[in-house]
């Protein structure tokens, strides 16, 4: 299909976003008196439905992909829209609006919940814009555009104490990962002389051995390289930045805990996945003698390990999901850990990486979305305070057996094809040891998965009354969760067009 | 497309059930439960396979769409029927409304959900035995453990969370093992197979066509994939050492849930190693054939020492279920074609058996509410008809000619005591037949002591005869079993048909 449209257009799913986030604004400012907790979540849905309709559109039509005439550049290169981009796009408008619909219920009595919504939106706004980014400088803006609102958001409850602390903790590792970050792009410029990521690569792979005043200068992108992967370490959320993570999910109101551990952590990949294959790909690097690689399986399997075996002995259940989400980071670095010089499986693998984080994004942000209603409940935090939950809300607590299979990766649920397929890519790429560390930590998180199951559904409540609270039916919620549940359950026959649009945008890149 | 509408059907009548009321969702489900039953029954009718699907066989009903492709290898939906498989249709689909009835008197407690599970079970049973592809075969054969799951946990006895957890466990490792199995052979066969079709990967490593993989030989990957695969269905069939899950999920485990769990459960691990193992990788079977004769023995002699040992009813049967597996692992490593064949009617006929034993444990459990051999005594006053057909199918378990247990039987020994591919072959049958000395022993001792003699009962029930819809499926399984003993040809005929092809893949020397 010949691309009529102004090349601009490209742009809208991001431009939907973000305009509706001003919108809200807007509404807010001059109406502060007649602002209504249900539009402001209607027209934020809306706004987050139409971006994403915007961008199945062009996927569907090829926009930006090799058969339409490649990657479409805009802004003097700094902006690149292709198919990963636009396939990350897909998960962050499905999570934003999943999570503003439940908003609306969970917000019911807050007195001013529209700064929520456009917060949110403009968060999603940086996340797609990372996700087009192929500048350096276009990567840091548009992290911090993801972050600043991120901080807000985990502090919204300024009346709980836990909310502000949460905030309060993220914030101060956000900022100090900010600057790391931006000092490792500032220390790649200085040894290759270009923020755009093709012109970086191209220098990278001719400074091996070259040196100057100030010392070798792979030296000196090879340190930048390290600090930037510290700032892609703090945004997915892994070892050895993961530290926030728990805190701020568990402190945060639920459906921002769904959004950042759900779309901010998506986020984080699609800027790892594309600084690394584009900016510093395998070979240049590693003719660099810079084996970030290695880095990377390291930081894959002491994440996952580390995430899974601390989410096994939790007792909240937002905290153990909350370590889970540590633990799926790991698998999803997997898609940059088991890349290989040689290229071959390069495109399977970071595909399956991407099919798992779109999987991902309705599974998870599901689960939270479910610890949101049993707040909304007050019904307790613990497992034993979810216990025979099934017996009230059969549907909800179906829907969260289903979340709770599939993160663990059991069919007949998506969880299961987007973990294994990662797995195997990560076994045809040649690296076994990964794969094989990646399903032992499965087998360990089926156990603390099916103790929320164990919960909801077998065992007896603590007391007869203690399920009286759960006589309101909150909506949206519901529908936000009944609808993550049977993507979750429907991704797995559709599977096919998902991962075989992430590996084709993930091959684009090599 | 017939067996796609069997499994539709049964999946859409899990949800129909699933919503309907309490009251009548029992009725409704024997109801909807006849529809697959003489859906197979049609299937039956016009069954034209011949040949065993993996070794290139005439497969009928054979729909294959391609589903997804991933790293280069096509997943599709491909399901067939042969005539391994066809009985095992069978078995299932009209086991399941006989567990059904069997369940209105038991189950008291959210019965819409119960048996909305059994036919969610009943659909992915249909898959097992269908797939032919092996991702599609995994997804059915793990999304058969989340309704045994929640049948144990919910409605089985004191002990349920401990048996459902121990159950789902052990089986889901066992899985994971076998999947890891099955995967480096794929992944030796290296780019001789585009798909993870069953029949072009049997084809393939027939041909020949497994590759030095990480530096391991294609001899030793063989091998380590066969014990694997061995080892993951050992746990499912079980086999001694691993079968220590199955008594107590079998005693918590409902009436009809035993009923599936021991009638067509414990098939899927045979069916799989006959499937799997033994036609895929024949030679390896052989060449481990002592050690699993021997295994195959201590099964049968251990399971029915065990059984000796018990006084709850339902455990002698259970570890009896132990002791007829043996018999149907002996019948596979034989490689002859009565000892496979007879094996694969074994599977169907201790299906129809173990059904009857549990289902009339369960009627005798309803009316005394004791299964303990020593506090009973002379039902056969109080229930006559409901003891008769207890007395006979304890008959067909020790193999009494003209019942199906005979047949299955005796095929096995006749095909295992002059087996050329097993060493000392009839030393392992003379000793495999001894255990069928201690089953008379066993079931003779209990019905002794709780069916005959005048009435006594340790508990306060009044014991009467117990109502037309438990006792009919009782006499229905009853008058199948003898029919199948007396016209053991109406399936054996197209079981060795696909049996032959197995035993041929295997090349005797002296």
């Amino acid at each position: 299909m010949v691309n009529t449209l102004p090349q601009v257009t490209a742009l809208l799913p991001v431009l939907l976003l973000g305009f509706t986030g001003l919108a809200l604004l807007l509404v807010d400012t001059f109406r502060p008196d007649t602002r209504s907790n249900t539009s402001m979540a209607v027209v934020s849905a809306l706004g987050a439905l139409a971006s994403l309709a915007a961008t199945v559109w062009f996927v569907a039509s090829g926009t930006g992909s090799g058969d339409t005439g490649g990657a479409i550049l805009l802004f003097a290169d700094a902006v690149k829209v292709d198919t990963m981009a636009l396939f990350f796009t897909a998960i962050f408008a499905s999570v934003t609006s999943l999570v503003v619909v439940a908003a609306h219920d969970y917000f019911h009595d807050h007195p001013n919940p529209a700064t929520f919504y456009s917060l949110t939106l403009f968060a999603a706004t940086g996340m797609s814009l990372l996700a087009v980014a192929n500048s350096l400088a276009v990567v840091f803006v548009a992290l911090e555009m993801v972050s600043l609102p991120s901080y807000v958001l985990v502090a919204f409850l300024k009346q709980n104490r836990g909310s502000v602390e949460a905030g309060l903790k993220y914030f101060l590792v956000g900022a100090l990962s900010s600057a790391i970050f931006l000092f490792g792009i500032s220390l790649v410029y200085a040894a290759t002389g270009s923020l755009m990521l093709g012109e970086v690569a191209g220098v990278l792979g001719d400074i091996a051995s070259d040196t100057d005043g100030i010392g070798s200068r792979s030296g000196i992108a090879g340190l930048g390289i390290v600090m930037i992967l510290g700032g892609v370490a703090f945004k997915t959320a892994s070892v050895p930045f993961h530290f926030w993570a728990p805190e701020a999910y568990e402190g945060a109101p639920a459906p921002v805990s769904a959004f950042l551990s759900s779309a901010s952590k998506a986020a984080g990949f699609v800027v790892a996945f594309r600084v690394f294959t584009e900016a510093f790909p395998v070979g240049a690097s590693l003719s660099a003698n810079i084996n970030w690689v290695l880095a990377f399986g390291i930081l894959a399997a002491v994440t996952m390990t580390l995430g899974n075996f601390a989410a096994a002995v939790q007792e909240e259940v937002k905290r153990m999901l909350a370590y889970s989400s540590i633990g799926h980071a790991g698998y999803a670095l997997i898609g940059v850990a088991a890349l290989s010089a040689d290229g071959s499986g390069n495109g399977a693998v970071m595909g399956a990486a991407m099919a798992h984080l779109l999987v991902y994004g309705f599974m998870n942000t599901g689960a939270f979305l479910f610890v949101a209603m049993a707040e909304r409940w007050d019904v307790g935090r613990t497992f034993e305070d979810y216990a025979g939950l099934a017996e009230r809300a059969p549907v909800a607590s179906t829907a969260m057996a289903v979340f709770m299979f599939s993160l663990a990766g059991l069919p007949p649920f998506a969880g299961f094809f987007s973990k294994y397929f990662l797995f195997m890519g990560a076994i045809d790429n040649g690296f076994l040891w990964l794969a094989a560390i990646g399903a032992v930590n499965s087998v360990i998180s089926l156990y603390y998965y099916s103790r929320v199951v164990k919960a909801l559904f077998i065992d007896d409540p603590a007391s007869p009354t203690a399920l009286d609270a759960i006589d309101v039916r909150p909506t949206a919620l519901y529908a936000a969760v009944v609808f993550a549940a049977v993507a979750t359950v429907l991704l797995l026959p559709g599977f096919g067009p998902v991962i075989e649009t992430a590996e084709a945008a993930a091959s684009a890149l090599f | 497309m017939i067996v796609e509408a069997l499994i539709a059907v049964a999946f859409a009548s899990a949800l129909l059930v699933m919503l309907s009321p309490n009251e009548w969702a029992g009725r409704l489900a024997f109801a909807l439960s006849l529809i697959p039953f003489l859906g197979s029954l049609y299937l039956w009718s016009g069954f034209d396979g011949s040949g065993n699907a993996l070794t290139g066989g005439e497969i009928a009903y054979q729909t294959q769409i391609e589903w997804l492709e991933v790293g280069g290898r096509s997943v599709s939906w491909f399901v067939g029927l042969d005539g391994i498989s066809l009985p095992l249709v069978v078995l299932t689909t009209f086991l399941v409304p006989l567990a059904i009835l069997s369940a209105w008197t038991p189950i008291d407690l959210r019965q819409s959900q119960f048996y909305g599970l059994m036919l969610f079970m009943e659909a992915n049973l249909l898959g097992v035995f269908t797939a032919l592809d092996f991702f599609l075969w995994f997804v059915f054969w793990e999304a058969v453990l989340v309704p045994m799951y929640f049948l144990i946990g919910i409605w089985g006895g004191p002990r349920r969370k401990y048996a459902a957890i121990k159950f789902f466990v052990y089986t889901n490792a066992a899985s994971l093992l076998m999947f890891i199995g099955f995967m480096s052979l794929v992944f030796a066969l290296g780019d001789s197979v585009s798909s993870f079709a069953l029949p072009e990967i049997t084809a393939a490593i027939a041909n020949g066509g497994l590759e030095t993989w990480f530096g391991i030989s294609p001899g030793r990957i063989a091998m380590v994939a066969f014990l694997a695969m061995f080892l993951g269905f050992a746990v499912k069939v079980p086999i001694v050492p691993f079968h220590t899950w199955l008594p107590d999920a079998h005693v918590e485990a409902p009436t009809p849930v035993s009923v599936l769990l021991a009638g067509v459960l414990l098939k899927m691990g045979t069916y799989a190693l006959l499937r799997f193992n033994f036609t895929m990788l024949p030679e390896q079977a052989s060449a481990l054939a002592i050690p699993i004769a021997a295994i195959a023995v201590i099964s049968v002699i251990y399971g029915a020492m065990l059984a000796l040992a018990q006084k709850d009813l339902k455990r002698i049967v259970a570890y009896s279920s132990v002791s007829s597996m043996g018999y149907v692992i002996l019948g596979l490593i034989v490689f002859t074609e009565y000892g496979v064949g007879g094996a694969t009617f074994q599977m169907v006929a201790h299906g129809l058996i173990s059904g009857l034993m549990f289902m009339a444990v369960g009627v005798v459990y309803n009316a005394t509410h004791t299964r303990m051999v020593g506090d009973m005594a002379g039902m056969a006053d109080r229930m006559p008809v409901t003891v008769g057909i207890l007395v006979a199918g304890a008959f067909g378990y020790m193999g009494l000619p003209l019942m199906a247990g005979f047949a299955g039987e005796f095929f096995i020994f006749v095909g295992s005591f002059s087996a050329p591919a097993l060493p000392y072959a009839p030393l392992f049958t003379a000793l495999a037949m001894f255990g069928i000395v201690i089953v008379a022993g066993y079931l003779l001792s209990a019905m002794q002591s709780t069916l005959f003699g005048p009435f006594e009962l340790a508990t306060d029930y009044d014991v009467g005869p117990a109502p037309f819809h438990d006792v009919a499926p009782l006499a229905v399984l009853l008058v199948a079993i003898i029919v199948l003993g007396v016209a053991p040809d109406i399936f054996f005929e197209m079981i060795r048909d696909a049996a032959v092809p197995v035993v041929e893949g295997v090349s005797v020397d002296g």
